[in-house]
């Protein structure tokens, strides 16, 4: 009997720390991406080589707008959906 | 001076990788965690609802021609409904999950305007090989939310609409006013730059 509620709370938090590694894994990710098209195509980030570029191709970054959205989820997304997953499968099932 | 229509392409393509990281995070931790906190829910519909509307400067601005102001005015209407329906559906005043129907139906004319406003060839120029992508893949994407409104707790539903998303930035991004594709460039399409 305690063998089985043992097996499944293992299966539990795999379950968990898989979903989790999920949410963790989705803001680095992105920036990975954004930092290897970075290296691929410097020549789409004009601020390495900002003279004489003008105002709109100075704002548009694309590679570095990959990197922010994957730095936003990181930091302002993933850690409060972590700390819900954590409750919501920690919370007597009922 | 307005800005080139590749910037304006990779501001969409922004919103649209957040929709999609958006939605990818729901279909990876459920639905029940993702509405513990109200404010979430309220996120990808509201970037949805608002790229809408930022679709509308977009029509005025860029007349290249008529098919176009019709084509953008049709993704601004379509993009700002299936928002608003999904944020009715979010706020719980709209409890059918017929409403995903709406975002379906914003997927069918998106393709459609996408697809018409393009009139030339896949292998015309980069760009408009993306249109003809972005058109086909909004198409057959498509099946997803109409998928979704019968089964609306599957995952792989979910994560099939995330990744629609996620595709169409990638295809955005990878836009450029002028620029070969598979090394094919119309010399009509005028001269490449950087």
């Amino acid at each position: 009997m305690e063998s089985h509620f043992a097996t499944e709370a293992v299966a539990q938090l795999r379950r968990r720390s898989l979903r989790a590694a999920a949410v963790n894994l989705i803001g680095p990710l992105t920036m990975l991406g954004g930092v290897t098209w970075a290296f691929l195509q410097p020549d789409r980030l004009t601020i390495l080589h900002p003279q004489g570029q003008g105002f709109w191709w100075l704002l548009s970054e694309p590679p570095l707008y990959v990197i922010l959205v994957g730095l936003g989820f990181a930091l302002v997304l993933a850690p409060a959906l972590l700390e819900d997953l954590e409750e919501a499968e920690d919370a007597p099932q009922g | 001076m307005l800005p080139k229509a590749e910037f304006v392409h990779w501001w969409f393509a922004t919103g649209f990788l957040i929709i999609g990281l958006l939605l990818l995070a729901e279909a990876v931790v459920g639905e029940a965690v993702w509405r513990r906190r109200p404010w979430r829910v309220y996120l990808w519909p509201s970037f949805l609802f608002l790229m809408g509307v930022l679709m509308w400067p977009v029509m005025v601005f860029y007349t290249n021609s008529t098919i176009h102001m019709l084509a953008h005015g049709s993704w601004a209407q379509a993009m700002m409904l299936a928002g608003a329906a999904e944020l009715g559906v979010a706020r719980g005043k709209l409890h059918s999950p017929y409403w995903s129907l709406a975002t379906a139906g914003a997927f069918l004319v998106s393709a459609a305007a996408i697809l018409l406003h393009e009139q030339n060839g896949w292998l015309y120029a980069r760009s408009a090989f993306l249109h003809h992508a972005i058109g086909w893949t909004f198409l057959i994407g498509a099946a997803i939310p109409l998928a979704r409104a019968f089964r609306p707790g599957s995952v792989v539903v979910r994560t099939g609409l995330a990744l629609v998303f996620v595709v169409t930035a990638v295809f955005l991004f990878s836009d450029r006013d002028t620029a070969p594709i598979f090394g094919h460039l119309s010399p009509l399409a005028g001269p490449q730059h950087r």
